[in-house]
C-alpha cells in the first residue's frame, strides 16, 4: 500500500474527542481510494528549552509538571530523581518508599481516568451508538455502578497524591535528596479504609472487559493497532513488574530499562538512564510537533517502540502481587507471552490498578511510611543527572546538565507519548484501512479511529478532558487540497 | 512632645510631629499599601504603592511624608485605585513574575498585592527582560527575573548587619540589585551569610539555594522582633 501513487482525497478529523488534548487526523487516499495511511497530527508546541535554561535545576519539578499538566506527578517525581543525581545522594530509604506510593497513586487515578471515563463509553455502548449519549453522562445512565466505581478510583488515587504532597495542583512534595514529609498515622488509616472499595472497582471493571472481549469486541483485537514492534519498559532487579527507576544506577541496586522484541528476544536489559542517549535516538517529521523517539541500533522503523501498561506487563517475569499476578497470566493465555494488540492495553491499565492498589497496601503496612528522616542535603555535585521512572502512560526519561551553580545548560525530556507516537500512526492506518469502506465517512468510523488513539491514552494537551462530547470537523478533501466534504458534529 | 493634628480618611488624629503618613494611618486603622516599606528599615519611596492624596498638595508617598498640623489625607479614591492597580502592573510586566513556577507562590508580597489591588489581568503587555539568577553564594541564590527593585536587601544588610553587600547598580531597564559592587554574591566577603537580606525580600528574587516551589521561608515580620530585641540588649540610652 505505501507504494500507491500520491494520495488523491484527505479526510480530517479534528478535534478529537474526549482525548486531552488537541489533534488532527488526516487519511490519506490513494487514487483508487483505498488508505494509503493515517496520520496523527500534533500542533502543540511546548517549548521547554526557553523556560529550563538559566533556571536552577531545583525549579524543574515545578515546571516540567505545570508544562506536562496531564501527569504532573510523573514529571515531579523524575525531576526530583533527576535532582538526585545531581547531588549525587542516595536518598533515605523511607523517602524512596514515599516516591512510590505517590507514583503508584498517579498511575491509578491517571488509569482510572482513562478505562472508565474515557474509554469505557464505547466500549460499553457501541462505536455506532448515539454520540450524545457515548460520553461519561451516558455511562452514568446505561452501568451507573461502573460510572461510580471509576469516579471512586480516581478520588481513591487523588487524595493518596494530596495525602502525601497537599492539596495544591502541583505540590513540590518531592525534591531532590528526598520528599518533603510522610504520611500521618491517621492519613494511613484513611487511605487503607478505601483500600477493600478500591479493589472492588477495578475487579468490577476487569470483569466487564473481559465479558466484552469474549462476547463481542474480537474483531477490536485483530484491528487496533495489533502488529509486531518491541517493548520497552523498567524491570526490577528480579526482572518483577517495576514503576519507579529511583535507585537504577546507584551501585547494587539492579534492575533497569528492559527492551524486548515481539518474539520474546531481549533488545537491551539492566540498562540505566544514562544509557539513554545510546539506546535511543528521536526523528523529527515535518508534519508534527511530537518527535519520534525509536531505538538507535534498529533505526526509525523497526526501531519504533511501544511503551506504557502493556510494555511494562510484556517485559515483566511477573508482577509481583497475587491478584494482579493473576490476571496477567490470563492476558498472556488471551494475547501470548509478548502481547502485541495494542486494544489490550486497556486490559493492562486494569490489571495494573490491581496491581498499584496490592503495592499501595504493602507500602501503607512498612513502618518507615511515617518516617522523619526524608531528605538528603548536598550541594552541586554531578554536572549532569538522568532519570527514568513509569508515568502512567509509560517510561519517562529526564536528562539535565548543570553549571557549577546548579543553573540549566540543556534539558532533554522523552515523554511516553512521543514513544507510542509511531505506534499511534500505525493503530489509526490499520482502522481506517479495515473501516473505511470506498472513502465513506461515518460516525463509527470516526470513533474507532478515535478510540485506536485512546488505547494509548495520550497526554496531547493540559487541557481537562472533555466529559462530554467535543465538536468534531471532518473534512474530505482531493489531492490539490480543495475541501470536498466535510462533516461537523458540535 | 511636639504633636500635630490631621485627618486621615473620615477619621481625626493627633500623633507626634514627623510621624510618617503611612505610620499614622496605621494608628488610625488603616492600612495603606506598601511593598518597599519594612518597619525597622528607613523608608525610600520606592515602589509608590502607598501614595495617598494631600489636599495641599497632589498624591505623595506615605512611607516619606511626614504627617503635618492641618493635614487633610484620602488613602483610597478612584484615582489612587488606579494608580496602584497600574503600578503593580508595571512591576509585573517588566520583570518575569511566572507565578506558577515560583519559589514565592503563595507566599509572596507582589501577589498579594496584586489580589489587593484587584489585579485580576495585566493590561500592560510583558517585557520579558532576559535576564540572570545567581547561584554562586553558597547557601542563597537571586533570581534577577524577580526583583522588583524595593531595596529592602540593601537596607536590611547595610542598616541592621552592617555588611553592606548590596547596593543598586545601573540605570533604566537595567537597573538592577548588585552584591560587593557588582561580583557574583558567593564572592563577597563581606557576606556574613546571616540570611536576613532573604528573610525580608518580598518576592521570590532572594531564596535559599535547594528551595523548591511552596517551601519558601520568608518572614519579614522577624526583622522587627530581630531590632526590638537589639534595643532591649543596649538598654535604656
Ligand atoms: S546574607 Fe546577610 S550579610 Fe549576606 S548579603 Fe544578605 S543580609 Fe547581607
Ligand atoms: S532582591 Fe528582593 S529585597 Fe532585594 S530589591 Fe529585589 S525584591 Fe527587593
Ligand atoms: S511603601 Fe511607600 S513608596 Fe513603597
Amino acid at each position: 500500500m505505501t507504494d500507491s501513487p500520491a494520495p488523491q482525497r484527505r479526510i480530517t478529523i479534528d478535534p478529537l474527542t474526549r482525548i486531552e488534548g488537541h489533534a488532527r487526523i488526516t487519511i490519506d487516499l490513494d487514487a483508487r481510494g483505498s488508505v494509503q495511511r493515517a496520520r496523527l497530527h500534533v500542533s502543540e508546541f511546548r517549548g521547554f528549552e526557553a523556560f529550563c535554561v538559566g533556571r536552577p535545576f531545583t525549579e524543574m519539578a515545578a515546571i516540567t509538571a505545570r508544562i506536562c499538566g496531564i501527569c504532573p506527578v510523573s514529571h515531579l517525581l523524575t525531576a526530583a530523581a533527576t535532582g538526585d543525581r545531581i547531588l549525587a545522594v542516595t536518598i533515605p530509604p523511607a523517602a524512596e518508599r514515599l516516591r512510590r506510593l505517590m507514583n503508584l497513586a498517579q498511575i491509578l487515578q491517571s488509569h482510572a481516568l482513562s478505562f472508565f471515563h474515557l474509554s469505557s463509553p464505547d466500549l460499553l455502548l457501541g462505536w455506532d451508538s448515539d454520540p450524545e449519549r457515548r460520553n461519561l453522562f451516558g455511562l452514568i445512565a446505561a452501568d451507573p455502578e461502573l460510572a461510580r466505581a471509576g469516579i471512586g478510583l480516581r478520588q481513591f488515587g487523588q487524595e493518596l497524591i494530596a495525602a502525601l504532597g497537599g492539596r495544591r495542583i502541583h505540590p513540590a512534595w518531592a525534591v531532590p535528596g528526598g520528599v518533603r514529609s510522610a504520611l500521618n498515622g491517621e492519613q494511613r488509616q484513611g487511605i487503607r479504609a478505601g483500600l477493600p472499595q478500591a479493589f472492588a472497582s477495578v475487579e468490577l471493571g476487569l470483569a466487564l472487559f473481559k465479558r466484552l472481549l469474549d462476547e463481542r469486541l474480537r474483531e477490536e483485537l485483530a484491528v487496533f493497532g495489533d502488529f509486531a514492534s518491541p517493548f520497552l519498559a523498567l524491570v526490577d532487579a528480579t526482572g518483577q513488574w517495576e514503576h519507579y527507576g529511583g535507585s537504577l544506577g546507584v551501585a547494587g541496586c539492579g534492575g533497569g530499562i528492559r527492551v524486548m522484541a515481539s518474539d520474546g528476544s531481549l533488545l537491551a536489559d539492566g540498562l540505566d538512564g544514562t544509557a539513554m542517549e545510546t539506546l535511543l535516538a528521536e526523528a523529527v517529521e515535518p508534519w508534527s510537533y511530537l518527535k519520534f523517539p525509536y531505538l538507535r541500533a534498529l533505526g526509525p522503523e523497526a526501531g519504533s517502540y511501544r511503551v506504557g501498561p502493556l510494555a511494562r506487563l510484556n517485559l515483566c517475569r511477573r508482577i509481583g502481587s497475587p491478584r494482579a499476578d493473576r490476571e496477567l497470566l490470563e492476558l498472556r493465555q488471551r494475547g501470548g507471552r509478548v502481547v502485541t494488540a495494542s486494544f489490550l492495553y486497556h486490559l493492562a491499565r486494569l490489571i495494573e490498578m490491581l496491581a498499584c492498589l496490592e503495592q499501595i497496601e504493602r507500602l501503607l503496612d512498612d513502618p518507615l511510611i511515617t518516617s522523619t528522616q526524608l531528605r538528603a542535603h548536598a550541594g552541586v555535585n554531578a554536572r549532569e543527572g538522568v532519570a527514568v521512572n513509569e508515568a502512567p502512560r509509560g517510561t519517562l526519561f529526564h536528562h539535565y546538565r548543570v553549571d557549577g551553580d546548579g543553573l540549566i545548560e540543556a534539558v532533554n525530556l522523552i515523554i511516553a507519548t512521543g514513544q507510542n507516537n509511531a505506534a499511534m500512526n500505525r493503530t489509526i492506518t490499520q482502522i481506517a484501512r479495515h473501516y473505511l469502506g470506498r472513502g465513506q465517512l461515518s460516525e463509527g468510523l470516526l470513533n474507532r479511529i478515535e478510540a485506536g488513539i485512546r488505547c494509548f491514552d495520550p497526554c496531547l494537551s493540559c487541557s481537562t478532558h472533555a466529559a462530554g462530547m467535543m465538536p468534531l470537523l471532518v473534512q474530505l478533501r482531493g489531492a490539490d487540497g480543495a475541501l470536498l466534504d466535510e462533516q461537523r458534529r458540535d | 512632645m511636639n504633636v500635630c493634628s490631621l485627618r486621615i480618611d473620615d477619621r481625626a488624629l493627633t500623633v507626634a510631629a514627623g510621624t510618617s503618613l503611612l505610620l499614622a494611618a496605621r494608628r488610625a486603622g488603616i492600612v495603606i499599601p506598601s511593598l518597599c516599606h519594612l518597619d525597622g528599615l528607613t523608608p525610600v519611596g520606592a515602589c509608590r504603592l502607598c501614595l495617598v492624596e494631600v489636599d495641599t498638595a497632589g498624591p505623595l508617598a506615605a512611607c516619606v511624608t511626614a504627617a503635618a498640623e492641618g493635614m487633610r489625607v484620602r488613602t483610597d479614591t478612584p484615582l489612587l485605585r488606579d494608580i496602584r492597580r497600574s503600578l503593580v502592573e508595571m512591576l509585573f510586566s517588566e520583570g518575569n513574575h511566572t507565578c506558577a513556577v515560583c519559589i514565592a507562590d503563595g507566599d509572596c508580597e507582589l501577589q498579594t498585592m496584586a489580589l489587593r489591588v484587584g489585579m485580576d489581568h495585566n493590561r500592560l503587555p510583558g517585557r520579558f527582560p532576559s535576564r540572570t539568577v545567581d547561584l554562586s553564594h553558597p547557601l542563597f541564590g537571586l533570581d534577577h527575573n524577580r526583583c522588583i527593585l524595593c531595596t529592602r536587601c540593601v537596607r536590611v544588610c547595610d542598616e541592621v548587619e552592617g555588611a553592606h553587600v548590596w547596593d543598586v547598580g545601573w540605570r533604566g531597564e537595567r537597573c538592577r540589585i548588585i552584591a560587593g559592587l557588582d561580583q557574583p554574591w558567593g564572592a563577597v566577603d563581606s557576606c556574613s551569610h546571616c540570611g536576613k537580606c532573604v528573610e525580608v525580600c518580598p518576592t521570590g528574587a532572594l531564596f535559599h539555594k535547594g528551595s523548591c516551589g511552596g517551601d519558601h521561608p520568608s518572614h519579614p515580620e522577624r526583622l522587627a522582633a530581630l531590632l526590638r530585641g537589639r534595643r532591649r540588649q543596649e538598654g535604656p540610652p
